[in-house]
């Protein structure tokens, strides 16, 4: 005997003498079984009705993808440099109240998306706001190779080997970008490619409202 | 005028489909002739209504009618004939009509093709499409009325989006609902199954043909998808376990899962519990389906616009369909008694494992979906549950079906020795063996295409092996034609579609070799990948009937010797305001040399090249897979239970 006989479909000989006449297995427990779809139906459309009525009162949206941090300073951290970068290591000490908003974006040599975005960043750093890497889940001579073949738009690069700090951010994915105002606080975060479009529409007029 | 006949037709439809499905039930629990009688002409009736209603909308479509709402929204007169018409179903109000023109000529065919069918278990089945498809007309009527006009007409359309403009998508949705609504009708067949409170082999042979046409389907539109979005993202990938391709994954497994069980309870008279379930459990993933991508519910690229009144309606749907079907279930399943016994170890026994292992990998799709959601709603935290998950939960899955799915078909029914099949399998297993070594000497310690090449040739070497046993090709070779004539074409198909799985996986195991290279790139220079050459000859300005936009000439080289010109595209759609890039794709059938124009700058290009070892493979396999399922459709036996001649009807094995 099977020591779970009733997780057999029926018409499986049990080793039995008589399997047909005799289904060694309580009535009752097979209902409770027959009983589950449906139970795990009903708990999945509570479920859904909650989300519908969430996206009607505002309590759910399953677009956003606000960060815990939003409207906080961003946790402790201190990162390695990127060897062969020329630029300074990244802490959390250069975040906690820079002289205009700063931007932070985590960043991959893998990441297909990142070279998309990247003339994006290198125009931002040229028209002067400061943006501070932090590569990725990368080996250190792939992300520097990477800015060398493709500029290097960041004014601090920390190398987050391990991916720990991005944890720590509630990071999505790379890449994904953040803004951080002048009192040090995380205002703004977008995950994946910076757009024209995104850009214009709000990353802008923030950089705007927190700059003075 | 058009348009008004055609949102009259609609609401003539739901009256038949209402009248249909009270006929067909309360007949058949009376047991009253006449009443059960009159559900095939109601089917047709509603057929001809929903037929008319769809000619009406595609009618507004190909003369750019722009009083119609729908039309103005999603279409405009510039645009090539074709997406006119595919324009049709490319919105939310235009596929719904689609899914229930399908579904009406779904209800049509049982209707035609079912007089063998005992009359009260057509009426039932009619009468349950009819009352799916009352759901669905209200909610078209109700929510999303494809026929609103607008005054004062629009000068013009507003465009299509232009990903959308494109022969691969334009039909990947009539297929994938094929899929879906063939679901519906093994749904039918359960719900009727319930209600009569019997199942015997002669219901699993009306289910199987159903199942089969609609996993078809599935199979085909699930790859049309992935090649979309392999051709046409432009991200060189194919499968993104993005919840809307999740959403048609799922029927998919349990359509698969309630193909294998249907063979179970035709040929043994088991499973029946669990065909049944199937059956229920794979059109309410459809309808889970339906309800993801257009309540809003969730993110994706893929997700139609929506609003939360239409989520609510479907949610009430989903509910009444599956509720239903799962309440009734747990009421009458106890009652369907097997005849058939069988050991564990047996031709059942294994399709039991490959029932068992599939519903785990639907489990595994359906929590990685619904989880972040849920998630979100309770925990109120965001987290993604991405292709890490997915692989790494269903690669332990997927082992075992694999290796089973190569031993089964060779196993007796009733009770076997694993012994003797495994014998017969040995060469399929030093061709995996030897495939798995290979893979390592060329390439390394990759060890998950290693694993997949070897899969690959097991499945496909089984498969041979078992064809070649069943025709005693090596022991009696003489009669080998005679008898590979005689085998039934059931048989044929299922190791066809084995052996398509062996394809899809041995293109799934290429890619996972695949490389890529990304380079600013000026006229005049080369870069190589893969062991070709690329040289950009010149950017340039291109355009089409309704874009205009800029691409890069690259000639690819291989010692020297030209291999092919690829004119990788960026386009920009002025109706819509979208920019697409348009990958160029080479293939050699060995890989596909795959090439993306990114932004310009300094003169040059930034040229993003793939090379995809294998690629077509993923979706050849699946076409395969498909062609097995439509030999398997011809099979006599399978046709004997549809529309043939009585005297035929003796013969077929019971």
């Amino acid at each position: 005997m099977t020591p779970w006989p009733m997780l057999l479909p029926e018409g499986v000989d049990r080793g039995s003498a008589a399997p047909v006449e005799a289904p060694p297995r309580s009535p009752w427990r097979r209902r409770a079984l027959l009983l589950v779809p449906l139970g795990l139906a009903a708990g999945a459309g509570a479920g859904f009705y909650a989300m519908l009525r969430g996206m009607q009162t505002g309590d759910y949206d399953p677009k956003g993808l606000p960060s815990a941090l939003l409207g906080k300073p961003p946790p402790d951290f201190a990162l390695p440099p990127l060897e062969g970068s020329d630029r300074p290591a990244l802490t959390a000490a250069e975040l906690r109240s820079p002289a205009r908003p700063v931007l932070v974006n985590f960043f991959a040599s893998w990441c297909l998306p990142c070279v998309v975005e990247h003339p994006m960043l290198t125009r931002l750093a040229r028209a002067g706001v400061p943006i501070m890497g932090v590569a990725y889940k990368d080996r250190p001579e792939d992300a520097a190779a990477f800015l060398r073949q493709h500029g290097n738009p960041f004014a601090r690069i920390g190398l987050d080997l391990p991916g720990r700090v991005a944890i720590d951010w509630g990071v999505y994915g790379v890449p994904e970008t953040y803004l951080i105002d002048r009192r040090g606080i995380i205002r703004w975060r977008w995950a994946g490619p910076l757009t024209e479009d995104m850009v214009s529409r709000e990353l802008e007029p923030l950089l705007r409202r927190h700059a003075a | 005028m058009i348009p008004e006949l055609g949102h009259f037709a609609l609401a003539l439809a739901l009256m038949l489909s209402l009248a249909q499905g009270i006929f067909g039930l309360w007949g058949a629990q009376r047991s009253d002739a006449r009443m059960m009688a009159a559900a095939p002409p109601l089917a047709a009736g509603t057929l001809l209504a929903v037929i008319t209603a769809f000619g009406c909308l595609m009618w507004s479509y190909v003369t750019n009618d722009t009083t119609v709402a729908n039309v103005v929204q999603n279409s405009h007169s510039a645009k090539p004939l074709l997406y006119k018409l595919t324009g049709t179903w490319g919105n939310h109000e235009g596929s719904m009509v689609l899914w229930v023109l399908i579904l009406a000529l779904c209800g049509g065919a049982v209707a035609a093709f079912g007089r063998e069918l005992p009359s009260r278990l057509q009426a039932r089945v009619l009468a349950v499409l009819a009352l799916v498809a009352v759901g669905f007309l209200a909610f078209i009527l109700g929510t999303s009325n494809p026929f609103a006009r607008i005054w004062p007409p629009a000068p013009d359309g507003q465009g299509l989006n232009p990903i959308l403009q494109d022969p691969g998508l334009a039909f990947h949705p009539p297929l994938l609902y094929l899929g879906y609504v063939g679901c519906a009708v093994t749904y039918a067949f359960a719900v009727a199954a319930l209600i009569e409170g019997r199942v015997d082999a002669a219901w699993g042979r009306w289910v199987r043909p159903w199942a089969l046409a609609s996993w078809s389907f599935l199979t085909l539109g699930i790859a049309l998808g992935s090649w979309w979005a392999y051709y046409e993202l432009g991200w060189g990938g194919y499968w993104f376990w993005d919840p809307v391709e999740n959403a048609s994954l799922l029927p998919w497994l349990a359509g698969t899962a309630l193909l294998h069980s249907a063979v179970v309870v035709e040929k043994r008279e088991a499973l029946k519990t669990w065909t049944v379930f199937l059956a229920l459990l794979a059109f309410g993933m459809s309808l889970l389906g339906t309800f993801l991508v257009r309540s809003g519910v969730l993110t994706s690229v893929h997700a139609f616009a929506n609003d939360p009144a239409r989520g609510v309606f479907i949610l009430v749907l989903l509910m009444l369909y599956v509720g239903g079907g799962f309440a009734l279930f747990a009421w009458r399943a106890a009652a369907m008694a097997p005849t058939g016994v069988f050991a564990p170890l047996s031709r059942e026994g294994a399709l039991v494992l490959n029932n068992l292992l599939l519903c785990s990998i639907a489990a595994v799709v359906l929590i990685g979906t619904l989880y972040p959601m849920f998630a979100d709603l309770i925990l109120q935290q965001k987290i993604s549950v991405g292709p890490p998950f997915f692989n790494t939960a269903l690669f332990p899955l997927a082992v075992p079906l694999v290796a089973a799915m190569a031993i089964g078909p060779l196993m007796p029914w009733k009770r076997a020795r694993l012994w003797p099949v495994l014998q017969r399998l040995w060469w399929a297993a030093l061709g995996g063996a030897a495939a798995l070594l290979l893979c390592l000497a060329v390439e390394g310690w990759r060890i998950f295409p290693a694993l997949g090449f070897a899969a690959a040739a097991w499945l496909i070497l089984a498969a041979l092996a078992d064809l070649a046993d069943r025709i005693a090709l090596f022991s009696r070779p003489a009669a080998a034609w005679a008898r590979a004539k005689g085998l039934p074409r059931a048989a044929w198909g299922a190791a066809v579609a084995h052996a398509g799985l062996g394809v899809t996986i041995l293109g799934l195991a290429g890619m996972g070799l695949a490389q890529d290279r990304l380079v600013l790139m000026k006229p005049g220079e080369t870069a190589s990948l893969g062991g070709y050459t690329y040289r950009l000859d010149e950017l340039r300005d291109a355009a089409g009937p309704n874009w205009r936009g800029r691409e890069a000439v690259l000639t690819v080289l291989q010692d020297g010797r030209t291999v092919t010109v690829l004119r990788p595209q960026k386009r920009s759609f002025p109706v819509g305001r979208m920019t697409t890039t348009e990958a160029a794709i080479h293939t050699t059938w060995l890989a596909d040399l795959y090439t993306v124009m990114g932004d310009e700058r300094d003169g040059g290009a930034v040229i993003r090249m793939h090379h995809n070892p294998l690629a077509p493979w993923i979706w050849l396999g699946a076409a395969v897979m498909a062609l097995g399922g439509g030999i398997s459709l011809s099979d006599r036996r399978v046709r004997v239970s549809a529309p043939a001649p009585k005297t035929v009807r003796g013969e077929a094995p019971a």
